[in-house]
């Protein structure tokens, strides 16, 4: 009797965790989008901003926000899986791997204004690249590669032994089994290490700040050097700078929708992928691939 | 290491005062085995003999396991397999394995098969087509599964992936299959089509099978070795090994006295 107490005690503990947890989330999503609903129309979605920042649309910064978040994720998803791949197939176990390991890891909890300021030492400044969408995404990348390398090297890891070891069995060379057998099992993983990277990239606001972002630009970026405009950096922009706060306020608000309904976007066509090898390599017993 | 004067076939594979180690720990002692062509060996003993680590070094997937040494010689094809200059993709090509537990591929039963001739290079369809359905039949598998070929090879009953795992091995041509307790985790209706199969086999190839059930080295195997802590105790013809076992242990363990 005593312990079925306890475990009802329990359960309810763990429910309101849960509870509460989903009540920070749609509040949060609840908030921005009564907030930022009266700013939306198509205008606000197609037009450049107008008459200092209180009117008129967002739509350089949307496209910029796409290009800096693809941007950081063509950088930075290679560059993951790669270094992955090295530290689990090729060096697992070693001394050096294990430094790396610790060196990736302690550099996903380096504090992203860093990464702006090293980002505009290094590529705006050093490489030549100005403040520009290259510099803006490189250093974004840098930012969500160790998030790429971790999520990766779980993926790998999940990889059954077995797999490998009847793919070696038969002659396959190490190289032929890590392409052909081991990154499409590990794939859905990977995927979702660079869904939590698109997150993170569209909406971090520092790593831009020195690196990309413009406050205003006239037109849409031509080239990989142009400045752009960017929906974090324009919400932090019209809340802190301007002259008339109170219609600054309320495009803000339509901002953080709009980039949080960009996140969403680019967020589920990487699970359609995700998904879609799943079920190609492996959950569930009774699937028919060609079917 | 006696030698039964019936036992005069060429041997395929030769070990030669094998020793391994994992680590500190001597794994395999001083080994001098004759695996013979055509010829179905069967290696027994009980958990811990270094049977597996024995069958695992044919191959070299020992490789895999860091931290092991091996040393002597294991010849194959007039080639010492330890030798730095050795290719292991030929070597593997050559001896095939199949595993204990069925480890087929999360691709279609097609792709399965598919796998070894393409990653040799073979982009020649209808080989590949052919070759895939010869060895499906060879594997007394074609019947079961020729209409569902491209539906997904996790959805078959365990003793049909464990032949689709042989299938795979055969579709490569290889001379040696080894087989490491390949019915361990089969019910017995499975258990028996393998081992029907692994006698169908042995008309083209030589096979070596570790196996902890007595009675299936006795029904598949020529050939039995006994291991017991590492040494190589009795390695003679099956029916010998079991009706007048030489060595005091190995009779102990056939009489079911330690296992």
């Amino acid at each position: 009797m005593k312990n079925k107490i306890i475990q009802a005690c329990g359960f309810a503990l763990l429910s309101a965790c849960m509870i509460i947890t989903a009540l920070f989330l749609a509040g949060i999503i609840y908030f921005i989008a009564v907030n930022g609903r009266q700013a939306l129309s198509w205008q606000f979605l197609t037009a450049p901003p107008l008459n200092g920042m209180s009117a008129g649309g967002v739509a350089p910064a949307i496209v910029g926000t796409f290009y800096l978040t693809m941007g950081s994720v063509i950088f930075a998803l290679p560059l993951g899986v790669g270094c992955a791949v090295y530290l689990q197939e090729y060096s697992a176990g070693g001394r050096m791997s294990d430094i790396i390991r610790v060196a990736v890891n302690n550099l996903a909890g380096v504090p992203s204004v860093v990464f702006g300021l090293f980002g505009l030492g290094i590529f705006v400044k050093f490489l030549g690249f100005g403040v520009s969408i290259l510099s803006g995404s490189l250093t974004l990348g840098i930012l969500i590669l160790p998030g790429i390398i971790s999520a990766s090297q779980e993926a790998l890891l999940a990889v059954p032994v077995s797999f490998k070891e009847a793919s070696l069995a038969i002659g396959a060379t190490k190289w032929q089994t890590i392409k052909r057998i081991i990154l499409p099992c590990a794939l859905p993983g990977i995927l979702t290490g660079v869904i939590l990277g698109i997150g993170r990239a569209a909406g971090e606001t520092a790593p831009i700040l020195f690196t990309a972002a413009a406050f205003y630009k006239r037109g849409y970026p031509n080239s990989l050097f142009s400045e752009v405009m960017a929906l974090p950096y324009h919400i932090y922009a019209l809340m802190t700078e301007g002259v008339n706060p109170e219609k600054q306020t309320a495009i803000a608000y339509g901002c953080a929708l709009i980039l949080v309904a960009m996140v969403a976007l680019m967020s589920s066509l990487a699970i359609f992928i995700r998904n879609k090898y799943r079920s190609a390599y492996g959950n569930g017993p009774r699937r028919n691939y060609n079917a | 290491m006696e030698m039964d004067p019936a036992a005069i076939t060429t041997p395929k594979i030769k070990t030669e005062n094998l020793n391994f180690f994992y680590g500190g720990f001597h794994a395999l002692k001083n080994i001098n085995l004759n695996v013979h062509e055509m010829q179905v060996t069967a290696l027994i003993g009980p958990s811990g003999c270094g049977k597996s680590t024995l069958i695992r070094l044919f191959n070299r997937m020992s490789d895999m396991t860091p931290k092991t040494r091996a040393e002597g010689k294991i010849m194959f094809e007039g080639g010492n397999i330890f030798d730095a200059k050795t290719d292991l993709v030929k070597l593997r090509r050559n001896i095939g394995m199949v595993f204990q537990k069925p480890n087929p591929f999360p691709k279609t039963i097609f792709q399965n098969i598919s796998y070894g001739p393409e990653i040799q290079g073979c982009k020649d369809k209808d080989f590949i087509y052919h070759r895939v359905e010869e060895s499906l039949k060879k594997a007394a598998l074609w019947d079961d599964v020729k209409t569902r070929l491209h539906s997904s090879a996790l959805g078959m009953s365990g003793g049909q992936q464990q032949r689709l795992c042989i299938a795979r091995a055969l579709a490569v041509e290889p001379k040696v299959i080894l087989f490491d307790e390949p019915c361990a985790s089969l019910d017995p209706i499975s258990t028996a089509k393998i081992e029907e199969l692994i006698l169908e086999l042995k008309k083209n190839y030589t096979i070596l099978i570790v196996t902890h059930n007595m009675q299936q080295a006795s029904r598949v195997s020529d050939y039995t070795a006994f291991m017991y802590l590492g040494n190589l105790i009795e390695f003679g013809q099956t029916d010998r090994v079991f009706t007048v076992p030489k060595d005091k242990k190995t009779e102990e363990y056939l009489s079911g006295v330690f296992g």
